[in-house]
């Protein structure tokens, strides 16, 4: 539970300070597989299949979001040649 | 045939509706056939329904034609119901057919303009309003058709809304006429009050039962609608707007004052004369109205130099000849002389409007010049209408009408040497500024030159008008014979000291009398207009009467200028400070809030982030 909640504020501070796109959608990989280990860790602790079935879900979920977060991270490549997030900041509003 | 009365309003108002909704999809062509076609059928079924009405008379001389109940509410159910009688049917074959002519006209008119459709949309609408108005058998009805000429008349004389003085003309026209709506619908609610019914027979009769005569409630009620009339007819004091009125396109100034509009204070006031007799002070009151505003706009008229100007102050004065032949009770002169105005003034509008698109869009009659041999059907037909106006003796047909309510001022019972005088004063003016506009158009050296010529479609309207123009002066005695079945003859009383063909022989010597000084001034010895204009006292009255005898200037100053103050002074009244500092503080917060859209993700992620920490920090600690 301890390495759950080390690994997700790692993720969540790596989020905040990387530029890069392709580090930040990592680090939501390792933030969304922090958050599977707790539910694993909480099932196994209370004999329970719950955790491990949530589990496959998060698995399913992420998949199609790395998906998803990479076709968009290439599109933004072709359209801007780069990809640093500050410098995405055309929807300023 | 007569069944298919509820056609003759319907079809203009069905090609309207056509007009406005695809107007801009069809080409010039369909949109002239439509637009014409309209009121020419219109027209086609008014003399059809005319010949049933002449060879059938239907019981007690009036046929109603009830289409649907309107409202039905506690009591007050006004119908969707027409009502033709002789003056009905006398108006609505005028209105009908003098309108065809000039959509005619206007179909080569306006062929350039960009507004092709929305004007013939307008324009139907406008004739359509008319005959509902003319036809109604409540007067809620017949409101309905008063508000629709009015807004018509606002849409027509905006019609060109680029131009800002055009918009301010129009809302000048709208507003005017609404305070005499305003009165008018006042008094529609003092008779349904008193009286308990809107349709206009019934009314007439519990009228004529409930009141006597001279009855408080009679003056009130007959003074409301008076006010109505007076400002659709641009009578003093409302005669304001008419002049301004000329910003919109020419055959739109034909129809509105020949045929539409103007006249609708006239039928008002004709149709509920039983109103009217009953109260013989706001009777005497149209008199005074009438003889008083054919002076002023007499004497305008002589100052303008814009021919549609003359023409507008002259509409105005006629008007007022109309008004004084009702407030002597001398209601079916009134009408005769509705009908010859409608044939000369629109002719001379459409006259006009040919010499202005030849001149290149020139309006200043001192400017004009000798286009007598340039424009030889615009110079005839002018010419007939010019004095048809002036009342050439025995010819034309203003002679007869005008010089019949000249004479009846005198002879009837409410008449007054007075208003003869008034009349007599009246028929000189007319005489001077006409012919003072011929002289300087037609006459004279040549000033712009001519660069368009009018085609037939414009000189046919002129000439069939032109024929009118002289021969509905000989309809004199069937006409009168006809109308007698809806108004009462005027009943005469003191006829000593003139007979009738003194009376027109006076107003024939003042007819040449003005011909004469209009010859000197304008055409003979120019300079002699030259030099009463370097008179001081001449200059004053100039100015006086070219600015309309300062009318504009007391509203002005009486009416315009006061609620601009107070809505200055009002402008940080309470409940504005309220609103305006809500919408302060919408922008504050709108400020606040933009500045956080940077559009930078990770600062959207770290928003995120610490957003659930604070919710779950919520509710575990809570």
């Amino acid at each position: 539970m301890l390495l759950a909640g080390i690994l997700f504020s790692l993720g969540l501070t790596s989020l905040l300070v990387r530029r890069n796109l392709i580090f930040v959608l990592m680090s939501l990989e390792v933030m969304l597989n922090a958050a599977g280990l707790a539910f694993v860790v909480a099932g196994s602790r209370w004999h329970q299949a719950d955790g491990q079935v949530v589990f496959l879900f998060i698995l399913a979920m992420a998949a199609a979001e790395v998906c998803v977060g990479l076709a968009l991270v290439l599109e933004i490549y072709r359209r801007c040649k780069s990809l640093d997030v500050d410098g995405l900041s055309e929807m300023r509003g | 045939m007569i069944r298919w009365l509820w056609l003759i309003p319907a079809l203009p108002f069905a090609s309207a509706l056509v007009l406005m909704l695809f107007g801009s999809r069809f080409s010039r062509k369909a949109i002239a056939a439509l637009g014409v076609g309209s009121i020419g059928l219109s027209a086609l079924i008014t003399i059809l329904v005319a010949i049933d009405f002449f060879a059938s008379p239907p019981a007690g001389g009036a046929y109603t034609q009830l289409l649907w109940t309107w409202i039905s509410v506690a009591g007050f159910t006004p119908q969707i119901g027409f009502y033709l009688d002789a003056l009905s049917l006398v108006m609505v074959l005028v209105v009908t057919f003098v309108g065809f002519l000039i959509h005619i006209y206007s179909a080569e008119f306006m062929i350039e303009d960009e507004g092709y459709s929305r004007f013939f949309a307008y324009m139907n609408l406008f004739v359509a309003s008319m005959l509902t108005l003319l036809l109604a058998n409540n007067l809620l009805l017949l409101y309905l058709g008063w508000e629709g000429v009015g807004l018509c008349s606002y849409l027509l004389i905006g019609f060109w809304y680029r131009d800002p003085a055009n918009g301010r003309a129009a809302r000048k026209a709208f507003i005017a006429t609404r305070v005499g709506d305003t009165a008018m619908s006042v008094g529609l609610f003092l008779l349904f009050t008193q009286l308990g019914t809107l349709e206009i027979q019934d009314l007439m009769h519990r009228a004529s039962e409930q009141w006597p005569s001279g009855s408080t409630y009679a003056v009130i009620a007959a003074l409301l609608l008076l006010g109505g009339a007076v400002g659709k007819s641009a009578q003093l004091p409302l005669q304001v707007w008419l002049p301004d009125a000329m910003a919109g396109p020419t055959p739109t100034s034909a129809l509105l004052h020949a045929a539409t509009m103007v006249t609708a204070g006239v039928y008002l006031i004709a149709r509920t004369h039983v109103l009217f007799s009953l109260a013989p002070t706001a009777q005497f009151t149209v008199a005074i109205v009438g003889a008083s505003t054919m002076l002023l706009a007499g004497f305008s008229a002589l100052t303008q130099y814009d021919i549609k100007r003359v023409l507008a102050y002259s509409t105005v004065s006629q008007i007022g000849y109309m008004f004084l032949a009702l407030g002597v009770g001398a209601w079916q002169a009134a009408i005769f002389h509705f009908v010859t105005h409608a044939c000369f003034k629109a002719l001379l509008f459409l006259g006009a409007g040919v010499i202005i698109n030849a001149l290149d869009d020139e309006h200043s009659i001192f400017k004009m010049g000798g286009l007598r041999e340039e424009l030889p059907v615009a110079f005839w037909t002018f010419l007939i209408a010019g004095c048809s106006l002036a009342g050439l003796p025995l010819i034309t047909a203003g002679f007869f009408s005008k010089d019949l309510i000249i004479w009846e001022a005198w002879s009837a019972q409410q008449g007054h040497p007075a208003l003869w005088i008034a009349g007599m004063i009246g028929a000189l003016l007319t005489s001077l500024y006409i012919f003072r506009v011929i002289f300087r158009v037609f006459f004279g050296p040549l000033g712009i030159p001519v660069t368009k010529r009018p085609g037939y479609a414009m000189t046919i309207p002129l000439l069939v008008l032109a024929f009118f123009s002289i021969v509905a002066g000989y309809l004199k005695v069937p006409l009168l014979g006809f109308l007698s079945s809806a108004l009462p003859a005027t009943i005469e009383s003191h006829t000593g000291g003139l007979t009738e063909i003194g009376s027109e022989a006076v107003a024939a010597l003042l007819f040449a009398i003005g011909l004469y000084f209009a010859y000197l001034f304008h055409l003979q010895k120019r300079s002699l207009a030259d030099a009463l204009m370097a008179n001081p006292v001449a200059r004053v009255l100039h100015e006086w009467w070219f600015a309309d005898w300062g009318f504009d200037w007391i509203y002005d100053k009486a009416f315009v200028q006061p609620y601009i103050w107070a809505a200055q002074v009002n402008k940080t009244d309470f409940i504005d400070t309220f609103y305006t500092g809500v919408a302060w503080l919408t922008q504050l917060f709108y400020r606040g809030l933009s500045r956080t859209e940077t559009g930078r993700v990770r600062w959207y992620a770290a928003a995120m982030a610490a957003g659930s920490v604070l919710f779950v920090a919520m509710v575990l600690f809570k």
